[in-house]
């Protein structure tokens, strides 16, 4: 057997008293598909950032074509065909296609003929592009597909990929998968990064399974179930969330009246006539992909956005051009989707985080004095209730992991039992244990008898929790449907903005 | 009123512009690599007295503009290593930078207040000098005017044109994404903070060598704040700074020729105006700003990469 | 360029140290007299002959220290509403014009006052509150252009310096100008319903600084245990995050503006109607820079601010004792203020970051 096209032996980075990865090695073959699969934090991202040359490992070794190599820097990376298709795009907004691409190039590399490169490698691949226009007037689809041609225009023979489809609706994810299966035939090595095990079932030849930084099983992955794969990543069986026991639906807690926003910027998306109703012990999700306007409902819905008076209605009362102090006093809560500086303030101490949300409810304040013995009382009960993992109220929110401050930015809401609950991708980048409690946490709200607005890009987490679904594209949201009425192509299409035929027509013209 | 009053009057918004389109063009190049140095000033006036003692000593006005480049580069240095070396505050460390510039400069120059040396030479272009009427307008000026003229062109091909203006172009867009690509963010921007410290150097040098010409403290007299707003009023568009100081230049010559034109008003008032119009200007441009500014989005933040 | 084959790493700290919270300020004075001793090295002084003119001597003398205290009262006054806006992310740098106007408005109820014998005992509050209103307004200009167009406020508040300063120097030159101060530039000296008195009779220290003493209690219960203390905390931490606290970021701006501008109105007018007893070109040694200083050697928070207000005063003291002892130049203050300013913002980076050495992968 030849060696392996790349291969990493025996990795070890630690950070402080970290060990990001213990002892990882990985081969990949030409013409393979590898997955590397693991919770957040075992240490997918910091094997591959050492590939990639951003970090440098403190043992162990990189081997192309079973000769060593050190990898002393990206470009160092991307000389010896190593190309990296990154999670959170790293692309430069105000500059064109064509700069972006040109700037992962050597410098003497002549601009001029740049334009008919990527278009050769467009052509080749099907990922068609204009290279003269800026980023930020691009789609999320659009942008990755930017990444995955300036990976490919370094014609490298190994290419990472960090959770690719995390930003693609399902049909456009087939299409990727078309790119990536052309790019196998070719006998490139690819390294794909997924948490939708049923994608890397479909995809992927072989599976690497990191737990807590380190290898438990390296398999082929259509031998084992989903769920098995899922309990290998965790090490343990995660229940599933049961589900809403059909408690019975309520008046209509929460009704949107054709609310419009115009983006708050350049980079922002508009929203369009957008009109649904919620009821109490109702969870109705809405789908759709990163980008196409979840930010800006949320905020027109939490009030950090103001609308018209009648576009937002609470309990009878119009609140679109309130603040989101005078919804909270309506029994309302929210969960942003970005726990770090949003939801919370990292610097600041568990109560003040209480705080931050409540002081504008009663009891907190005396005399127009914060009275920190009951902050601090109330900050205990959603530790204890929540099960959050840290030393006390005084410690500061960012010594939290991700998924214990998640468990504390919902736990905080959910303890004033509200009865309104708008949250946004309430599990995003939280492990396992914790998202399933937090789903959980969300059924349950609604079974005693709650309205629930859930805005997620995970189907699945939707699937679990959600009584109805919509989804939302470019800014439009499609009609609710029962869950169970609706299948995932259906939605996908849906988030693809397959209702929206005029603006489809205005696309594709 | 004659032609001979128009040259005086285009002359006079020439040279007192110069200073303006130096400093703002060498931290035009900063700003765009998402340093925002508020220490212009200060560097302006270090540039300015070190300009003059090196000038006085070598009977140079070419030494003394290096001397006054070399000054302000330092100063820059100081403000990299606060700001980069150690992800410092810019606006803080631009405000130190200043204060210090102000003492320093005060402190260097206390033995040269009142001496005086000859203005730098105006170049005589042959034939272009002697064009009638714009000739002495266009082409009498010294060699400063040249070398402003000659950088805002440079600056301009740089960013639109070269592999390493748009690599600085990229850092001050995402300085994250420009560390992941295996850019070296830190290194970029202090070429760039360097550059703003040489280009407000060689302004103070001018006004040192050829506006006044000679020291005294505190000379630079908010000019250095004034091409900040400048860098602003032309949204990050180097020629537009050249068209930003001529009007500034213009406010100027108001206060020089009012007694002339006749205008009977305070002298406070019009010492006051270069500044007022700096505000109006502000206003007026954020009133028609438009989408196409070119605002580094990461201005002013500062990146420390996090492996 | 060769490359070191060490470079030196930033690393976050989860949470700040709080013995170098404490420690990085004295740290960086420390660090700050050493540069401080090489400059007055390069101007041919015994460096332990000038730190003793400039630090101890002033200590030392009881006529001095009451110096100190009168100097360090505006310098706290100004920089307790700089803190604020700075901790939210707001730079107003203009207090020095702030403080000119104040003490020119406020002074001109003096002036306009001047010779009246009865009904007097409106004359110094009212000035006081005029001093501090017009200072707010004076702040409110940069503030309201910000959040109604954008327009930034460093460079509007700055630029507002001069225009306060020309528009002073106009006025002691022309209108106001004493007709029978022998065509000096000054006002005629206040009356004295228009003068503040001194702490205890026959003091002194003015009574201006009890009242900087009690904002200072007030303005560090305010920022710690009130809700507009908690959402300037923050709208500088975490903007998005005071959004979501309901916090409206334009209200807050304004707010802020106005606080600091009528504490830096309030601090011209006390200085006027406290020292300098009359209007004249210039009222401030640079008290409005300067109290940047104060703000960040103060870390900020207001008891560290009164600390670092008496520190800076003390410079000032010492550096018109050098001036006149050993012949050191008053910029050589201005420089070592600067120097203070850059070490504090470095040692400031301690708290935040560990600073590691890393070897270079070769």
């Amino acid at each position: 057997m030849p060696p392996p096209l790349v291969s990493l032996d025996h990795i070890t980075r630690r950070f402080g008293t970290l060990v990001a990865n213990d002892d990882v090695s990985l081969a990949v073959q030409r013409g393979e598909i590898h997955a590397l699969l693991g919770e957040n934090g075992a240490g997918k991202s910091t094997l591959v950032k050492i590939l990639y040359g951003l970090i440098q490992p403190d043992n162990g070794t990189i081997s192309l074509d079973g000769t060593a190599l050190r990898v002393g820097s990206p470009q160092q990376a991307r000389a010896a065909g190593i190309g990296m298709v990154f999670q959170h795009f790293s692309l430069f907004d105000n500059l064109t296609v064509a700069e972006n691409i040109a700037l992962v190039l050597p410098a003497t590399a002549g601009l001029k003929r740049l334009d008919q490169r990527i278009s050769a490698i467009a052509t080749r691949y099907g990922l068609p592009l204009d290279p003269q226009r800026p980023i930020w007037s691009l789609s999320a689809g659009e942008r990755q597909r930017v990444e995955i041609v300036r990976a490919l225009i370094q014609e490298p023979r190994v290419l990472v990929l960090d959770e690719p489809t995390s930003v693609l609706t399902p049909q456009e994810a087939t299409t990727l998968f078309a790119t990536l299966n052309r790019l196998k035939a070719e006998g490139k090595a690819l390294i794909y990064i997924s948490h939708k095990l049923e994608e890397v079932r479909g995809l992927c030849d072989r599976a690497t399974i990191l737990r807590a930084g380190r290898v438990v099983a390296t398999c082929d992955p259509k031998a084992y179930s989903a769920h098995a794969l899922g309990e290998l990543m965790m090490g343990r069986d995660i229940g599933a969330v049961r589900p809403p026991s059909g408690a019975a639906v309520g008046a209509v807690r929460l009704r949107l009246n054709q609310l419009s926003l115009a983006a708050p910027d350049l980079h922002g998306v508009s929203l369009h006539d957008i009109t649904l109703e919620v009821r109490d012990g109702e969870v109705l999700g809405v789908a759709g992909i990163a980008g196409n306007g979840q930010s800006e409902l949320f905020a027109a819905l939490s009030g950090e956005s103001r609308t018209l008076a009648d576009a937002i209605v609470i309990d009878g009362h119009a609140v679109g051009d309130q603040g989101i102090n005078r919804r909270r006093a309506l029994d309302a809560a929210f969960v942003p989707e970005e726990r770090n500086g949003h939801a919370a303030v990292g610097a600041m101490s568990l109560a003040d985080n209480l705080f931050l949300s409540r002081h504008a409810l009663p009891g907190l304040l005396q005399h127009g004095v914060i009275d920190n013995n009951a902050l601090r009382a109330r900050t205990v009960e959603v530790i204890a209730g929540f099960d959050v993992r840290t030393t006390g109220p005084e410690a500061a929110a960012r010594t939290l992991s991700g998924g214990n401050l998640q468990k504390f930015v919902v736990g905080r809401e959910l303890a004033r039992q509200p009865r309104l609950l708008i949250i946004n991708q309430p599990t995003w980048g939280v492990d396992a244990l914790a998202a399933a409690a937090i789903r959980q946490a969300i059924v349950e709200l609604a079974t005693r008898g709650a309205a629930v607005l859930v805005i997620s890009q995970d189907l699945d987490e939707l699937y679990e929790v959600s009584d109805h679904l919509c989804a939302l594209a470019h800014g439009h949201l499609s009609a609710p449907r029962p869950a169970a009425e609706l299948d995932r192509s259906a939605i996908g299409l849906l988030m693809g903005g397959a209702n929206q035929f005029a603006a489809e027509a205005a696309h594709v013209g | 009123m004659s032609s001979v009053f128009f040259q005086a009057v285009a002359a006079t918004i020439i040279a007192s512009s110069i200073p303006l389109i130096l400093a703002a063009i060498g931290e035009l190049v900063a700003e765009r690599s998402g340093m925002l140095n508020l220490g212009v000033e200060g560097m302006m006036l270090m540039g300015a007295v070190c300009g003059f003692i090196g000038a006085y000593f070598s009977g140079s006005t070419l030494i003394g503009a290096l001397c006054g480049v070399a000054a302000g580069m330092a100063m820059a240095a100081l403000y990299g290593l606060l700001t980069i070396g150690f992800a410092v505050n810019q606006v803080a460390a631009g405000l130190a930078l200043t204060i210090f510039g102000q003492g320093l400069s005060g402190l260097v120059g206390a033995h040269f207040v009142g001496l005086k040396r000859d203005g730098a030479p105006h170049l005589h272009l042959p034939w272009l000098s002697d064009l009638p009427y714009i000739g002495h307008m266009l082409f009498g000026e010294d060699g400063f005017a040249y070398v402003a003229v000659g950088l805002v062109a440079g600056v301009a091909w740089f960013l639109r044109y070269s592999r390493a203006g748009l690599d600085l172009r990229a850092v001050g867009d995402n300085p994250a994404s420009a560390h992941a690509l295996g850019m070296p963010v830190g290194g970029i921007r202090l070429k760039a903070v360097l550059f703003g410290g040489a280009c407000a150097g060689l302004s103070g040098a001018y006004l040192t060598l050829a506006y006044t010409p000679f020291w005294s403290p505190g000379l630079s007299a908010g000019r250095g704040w004034i091409a900040l707003a400048l860098v602003v009023f032309a949204s990050w568009k180097p020629w537009r700074v050249v068209l930003g100081a001529l009007l500034f230049g213009g406010a100027t010559i108001l206060q020089l020729q009012a007694q002339a034109l006749g205008i009977r008003l305070p002298s406070q008032m019009l010492s006051a105006l270069p500044y007022v119009v700096t505000i109006l200007a502000l206003i007026l441009l954020n009133l028609r700003r438009n989408r196409g500014s070119l605002t580094p989005a990461a201005l002013g933040l500062p990146f420390v990469a996090d492996t | 360029m060769s490359v070191s084959p060490w470079r030196f790493k930033l690393v976050t700290r989860a949470n700040p140290s709080r013995a170098l919270v404490l420690l990085a300020p004295v740290l960086a004075v420390a660090l700050a007299l050493v540069f401080g001793a090489l400059m007055i090295l390069a101007l041919g002084k015994s460096p332990l002959q000038a730190f003793d003119v400039y630090f101890a001597q002033p200590l030392a003398d009881p006529f001095s220290l009451a110096e100190i205290v009168v100097k360090a009262s505006p310098l706290v006054m100004i920089a307790l509403g700089l803190a604020f806006c700075y901790r939210a992310n707001l730079w107003n740098i203009g207090a020095e014009g702030q403080f000119v106007i104040g003490g020119t408005l406020g002074g001109g109820i003096a002036v306009a006052t001047h010779g009246m014998t009865h009904m007097t005992f409106w004359i110094l509050p009212t000035m006081l509150v005029v001093g501090m209103v017009g200072g707010a307004l004076y702040a409110l200009i940069p503030a309201v252009l910000k959040v109604t167009l954008g327009v930034s406020e460093i460079l509007v508040s700055l630029m507002l310096v001069y225009v306060a300063q020309l528009n002073l120097d106009y006025l002691v030159r022309g209108p106001w100008r004493d007709p029978k101060g022998f065509n000096f530039p000054v006002t005629a000296g206040f009356d004295t319903a228009a003068t503040l008195p001194p702490l205890w009779p026959g003091g002194a220290v003015h009574s201006g600084v009890a009242i900087t003493v009690l904002l200072v209690i007030i303005m560090a219960v305010v920022l710690a245990r009130t809700r507009f203390g908690f959402a300037v905390r923050t709208a500088g931490l975490a903007p998005r995050a005071a959004g979501f606290a309901g916090f409206e970021h334009r209200r807050l701006t304004l707010a802020l503006f106005a606080l600091s501008g009528g504490l830096a109105g309030l601090a011209g007018v006390v200085e006027v109607s406290g020292v300098i007893n009359q209007l004249q070109p210039s009222i401030s040694p640079g008290y409005g820079f300067a109290a940047i200083i104060v703000a960040f050697l103060g870390r900020l928070s207001p008891v560290g601010i009164l600390v670092a207000g008496l520190v800076l005063a003390l410079t000032y003291i010492g550096g018109e004792a050098a001036q006149i002892a050993m012949k050191l130049p008053l910029d050589l203050t201005t420089a070592f203020q600067g120097v203070v300013l850059m070490c504090v913002l470095a040692a400031d980076v301690l708290t935040h970051y560990r600073l590691t050495i890393a070897r270079r992968a070769s």
